[in-house]
């Protein structure tokens, strides 16, 4: 087994595992009190809205939007994890079919491995420092890795297939 | 039966479940409950109008049930699908797990059992609440959905061991046969089909995060402020509702286009897989195979559409993931009827 399927095997797998370590641990002690805050600001906002103090109803909206903008990036992160080791695995299995040489295919494993473990910790690190330069920019370089792995190995295929259909 | 096909099954199974329901969901449920979510929001902002706080809590109270009844069908379905896609994938992997037949049946059967119980204890959580629960904020629906969670972990940690035990030179005493390479039409275009289907999503997904998202929550803000103040004032915050429900509905079309293009590529690759497990004649096998992939491009492009194009465009996409659900089905109907000619090859080998 070459060293670039070993790497999106175990990578993958190890992946799904973090994703789904931290989707039980957000699901247990994160989620719920989430969406009673969520629930709870706007309905608060309305609340102060009909006592007509629209002031305490504003800050009670941008409650609502700063643990709706960590709702989302934790949903984000959970889901992007698992879905990205998956691609991973699947990658792992197919990828020594890609036209390239074993040094190529590892370069668009360890994109590809790099880019699916930063990309979601980069979103999840944005709950912390609220859009920072620094995640954005590790969230945007994770993305860009996964699109470059994924292009590189649809150009692969496509390499495989037109290199055994001139054989043929 | 063998752990592979305990996964195959079992994972098709869940995939196509987990679709049928989001089916039935999109086309009965989902913008039959947007509407109701709408209609108790505008109430809300003509009780500010009026300076009814009970009545505002009452509406959010019903709200906040609306929304738990569509987040948890939501996440069901998601949840299912995703199951079922881990399962596929351990299927692919069961050569090379250095595990007795017995221990590898045993973790076979209890990932397909926590991908089973995870999404009902999730579709529960609505129904069940907090009734008799010992604790404030978790019902037993939840419960059941955690543990479940634990038991998907608890699997996977034990396959990623036997792949482990593998690479440092144990091997099985029952392994699996590795899938002979499959080079046939069908392989081929599902492989090359789910791979540019991937890459699509990907690229929408970052042009979504690169433009959308950070305008559609700012725009969530703007129109919430406005809407209160509009309200306070005693106006009419009809259109501005309306506004809101737009952006939810421009929000949730983004979403589902890019998770489900994705999805479905990931699932074409997966098939392409098992082709040789698909026991049905070259014509069928193609059928379902086109069937497959049409559907997936036209559900993510109708989705997109259906805010330009209304309902119109929510039936074709609808559409579309029935066409995905029935190829599924129609590949598991030759998944059915595999022979056991790879199992009774490894019996003829030993």
């Amino acid at each position: 087994m070459s060293a670039a399927r070993k790497l999106l095997i175990f990578g993958g797998l190890i992946l799904a595992a973090l994703g789904m370590l931290y989707g039980l641990y957000y699901a247990l002690f994160v989620e719920h009190q989430a969406l009673d805050r969520m629930g709870g600001s706007l309905a608060t906002a309305f609340v102060d809205a009909a006592e007509r103090n629209l002031p305490a109803a504003q800050l009670a909206v941008n409650e609502y939007a700063e643990t709706k903008y960590d709702y989302v990036r934790q949903v984000d992160g959970h889901s992007h994890w698992i879905g990205l080791a998956m691609v991973m695995i699947v990658l792992g299995v197919v990828l020594e079919r890609a036209g390239f040489t074993e040094r190529t295919r590892f370069a668009i494993a360890v994109a590809l491995a790099l880019g699916s473990f930063s990309f979601p910790g980069a979103v999840l690190l944005q709950t912390f420092t609220r859009g920072g330069a620094l995640v954005s920019a590790l969230a945007v370089g994770g993305s860009a890795l996964v699109i470059g792995a994924m292009a590189g190995a649809a150009l692969g295929f496509a390499r495989q297939r037109s290199g055994s259909l001139s054989k043929s | 039966m063998s752990p592979r096909r305990v996964l195959i099954f079992g994972g098709i199974a869940l995939i196509a479940g987990g679709m049928l329901f989001g089916d039935i969901f999109a086309v009965f449920v989902l913008h039959q409950n947007g509407g109701q979510a709408g209609q108790e929001l505008l109430a809300a902002t003509r009780a500010v109008a009026v300076g009814d706080s009970a009545g505002v809590e009452k509406h959010f109270a019903e709200i906040g049930g609306l929304l738990e009844d569509h987040g948890t069908k939501l996440d069901a379905h998601t949840h299912m699908t995703a199951a079922g896609y881990l399962a596929l994938l351990l299927a692919l992997l069961q050569p090379y797990v250095a595990f007795s037949f017995r221990t590898r049946k045993m973790l076979a059967q209890l990932f397909v059992a926590g991908g089973l119980l995870l999404p009902l204890g999730i579709f529960l959580i609505h129904y069940v609440g907090l009734a008799y629960s010992p604790f404030s904020v978790i019902g037993w629906a939840s419960i059941l959905a955690d543990s479940a969670g634990a038991l998907l972990i608890v699997a996977l940690i034990g396959e990623t061991c036997g792949l482990w035990r593998y690479f440092q030179g144990t091997r099985a005493d029952e392994p699996e046969p590795v899938l002979p390479p499959d080079t046939s039409w069908e392989s081929r275009v599902l492989l090359a089909g789910g791979t540019i289907l991937i890459l699509l999503g990907f690229l929408f997904g970052a042009w979504y995060a690169g433009l959308d998202l950070y305008e559609h929550e700012a725009r969530e803000k703007t129109i919430l402020g406005t809407m209160l103040k509009a309200s306070a004032s005693g106006g009419d915050a009809a259109q501005l509702v309306s506004d809101y429900g737009n952006l939810q509905a421009e929000k949730a079309v983004d979403i589902a286009a890019h998770s489900h293009v994705i999805e479905f590529g990931l699932l074409a690759i997966l098939l392409s897989f098992i082709q040789p497990f698909v026991f049905l004649n070259s014509c069928w096998k193609r059928f379902w195979v086109k069937l497959l992939l049409a559907g997936s491009i036209i559900l993510p492009v109708f989705v997109l559409l259906e805010m330009r194009l209304g309902l119109i465009a929510g039936g074709i996409a609808d559409v579309g993931g029935l066409m995905v659900l029935i190829a599924l089905i129609g590949t598991l109907a030759g998944v059915l009827r595999y022979t056991g000619a790879l199992d009774a090859q490894r019996g003829s080998a030993r």
